[in-house]
């Protein structure tokens, strides 16, 4: 059964191979024996978890039953879900139940899924390795001496181990792609808009983007077909027609055009990820796909322009965390001001705060043009590369992540070390396209190389087709950790 | 660029972040390792480009003006740290 894809599990339940509560039960018993070592959940509800299980199981007798009923799926920790303790990673919120359902969560229960728990994630969705979590790191399940990647790290272990049939990531800067890639797992991050980002606590607000995690494009397809579509209480929700994310993926690959950027194969990029890269463009070439060369000449520029724009949106968004409404405030305190002081600087960590100052120095009087501006000026140069590249290509392919997992506390107190990881994902953010990782091979210390396939806008459809394709003459995404 | 202890202080005190004399001192190092970083940016021409604020050049969209949220002043208030009568709590801000 852990094996087994979406489409397998909801046939067994549609069958009554299997009850939807057994299923639970199985991972269920699996989390807490597993959990303990990997720190992949914050919170698990197996009471709530149960009864969503009761009500699939109900739904699947009266023959009501959607193609993901029945299945459990785990949530990051970053969408508010009612009656569960969501916390964001940080401490800010460690005792937040949310009083509702963010909008990705709502589409899960109509579609009868079952929530299994809520994923472990960087605090407020900063960082690259799940390192700056208040509830500790996560363990990387092909070597827990490493990191699974962030920010959706507690999803990507968890997908990794069999601790979920399929999850929910949010991608700001990579952190859907980049964690899928050190997890030897598969991740999507969709074009910004169309997943709602309602109730998906706020990092910032123009780059985060919500997005399925799991063992196939296959999974992805599914589980996209019940987390698109538009949303009103999302004001920057795209207003289009609901697709069925399954419907090209058996298309062949003939004719299909991939551009190499030669900026994602320049220095920067250890020679077993670029071994395992280039062994996966050879793949594509025999299954039909021409190669073309093109350029992203302003994709350097990237982190730096990131590294105004997320923190500046950040520093706005978490200005809300005040300890009047909702979550921590300060034991002891003198008037207002030093309430909100004490309650920021006691329930933010390092990073977060690290983010919220950059972002009120770039955002502050006499500095908003240089830095604010001149981001936002050169995300366009970002953006306007990818529209001339899709000129010549259907797909853009390179690495997700310069290196295979580091260890824990490898890059130390060193932030900019840190940001470098994401160096490939963050332009695909900046340019609001849609981006994903899949397996494709194993590095140094056998740990698994994630490729990463950027699409033109809206092209999900044809990014799946392109990994199922791949997946169904390879079978790195089937390899599971041993030895856990 | 290098910020000085005197620039960080104010940026905490903008945000509202309590730092003791220590941690402005570590902050002050990091920040000023992130703006070299980020100073790779004042050497683009981009003179004539026009910002960009997100991917989707869209307008905002506009809805009817109509109350649309029903009341749920007791669920957000079981979850705040101090309220009374209905209201949040919060130190004396008027004499």
């Amino acid at each position: 059964m852990l094996e087994s894809s979406l489409q397998q599990l909801g046939a067994a339940l549609r069958a009554k191979k299997i009850s939807s509560v057994e299923l639970t039960q199985l991972y269920l018993d699996r989390m807490a024996r597993l959990n303990p070592r990997l720190n992949a959940y914050i919170t698990l509800n197996p009471e709530i978890s149960l009864a969503q299980a009761k009500a699939a199981d109900a739904r699947l007798a009266a023959g009501t039953a959607e193609p993901l009923t029945g299945i459990p799926v785990a949530q990051k920790d970053i969408f508010c879900a009612k009656d569960w303790l969501t916390t964001c990673g940080s401490k800010m919120l460690h005792n937040f139940v949310s009083p509702y359902d963010a909008h990705i969560i709502s589409q899960f229960n109509n579609a009868g899924a079952v929530n299994l728990g809520k994923t472990n994630m960087d605090e407020f969705a900063m960082g690259s390795s799940n390192e700056t979590s208040h509830y500790g790191p996560v363990k990387n399940p092909w070597d827990t001496q490493r990191v699974p990647g962030g920010s959706s790290g507690g999803t990507a272990s968890a997908v990794a181990a069999r601790l979920c049939a399929a999850a929910t990531g949010t991608d700001t800067g990579g952190s859907i792609r980049q964690p899928a890639a050190l997890c030897g797992i598969s991740g999507l991050k969709p074009t910004y808009g169309v997943c709602s980002r309602y109730g998906m606590i706020a990092f910032a607000s123009s780059l985060d983007q919500a997005g399925p995690m799991g063992r196939s494009a296959e999974d992805l397809a599914l589980m996209m077909n019940v987390m698109a579509g538009f949303d009103e209480r999302d004001s920057t929700s795209l207003q289009r027609d609901n697709e069925d994310y399954t419907r090209d993926l058996n298309k062949p690959l003939t004719g299909l055009r991939i551009g190499l950027p030669k900026e994602f194969f320049a220095e920067g990029m250890g020679s077993d990820v670029a071994k395992a890269i280039e062994a996966a463009i050879a793949e594509y070439k025999k299954l039909g796909a021409t190669i073309v060369d093109i350029s992203l000449p302003n994709s350097k520029l990237s982190v730096p322009v990131y590294y105004v724009l997320a923190p500046a949106e950040a520093s706005s968004n978490l200005s809300r965390f005040d300890g009047v409404r909702y979550g921590y405030r300060a034991p002891e305190y003198g008037d207002l001001a030093d309430m909100y002081e004490k309650s920021r600087a006691q329930g933010f960590g390092a990073e977060v705060k690290r983010r919220i100052m950059i972002g009120t120095y770039v955002l502050s009087h006499g500095y908003y043009d240089a830095y604010y501006i001149k981001a936002q000026k050169i995300r366009r140069l970002i953006a306007q590369d990818f529209v001339e590249a899709y000129k010549h290509c259907d797909v853009i392919m390179g690495p997700t992540s310069p290196s295979t997992a580091f260890k824990l506390g490898e890059k130390g107190d060193d932030p900019v070390q840190m940001y470098l990881s994401d160096i490939y994902t963050i332009a695909v953010n900046l340019a609001g396209l849609p981006g994903m990782s899949i397996p494709c091979g194993f590095g140094d210390n056998n740990m698994p190389v994630g490729l990463q396939i950027i699409g033109n806008y809206f092209d999900e459809a044809r990014m799946l087709n392109v990994a199922h394709q791949y997946q169904l003459a390879t079978d790195w995404h089937s390899r599971a950790p041993q030895g856990l | 660029m290098s910020l000085s202890t005197q620039d960080v202080e104010k940026v905490a005190r903008l945000a509202r972040l309590a730092m003791t004399g220590e941690e402005i001192e570590t902050a002050r190092a990091q920040l000023n390792g992130i703006f070299d970083l980020i100073a790779e940016m004042q050497a683009v021409d981009t003179s004539g480009v026009e910002p960009m604020s997100h991917s989707q050049d869209l307008s905002q969209r506009l809805r009817e003006d109509r109350v649309t949220e029903s009341d749920q002043r007791d669920a957000f208030q079981r979850i705040a740290p101090q309220v009374e009568a209905g209201l949040y709590l919060v130190p004396k801000v008027i004499e």
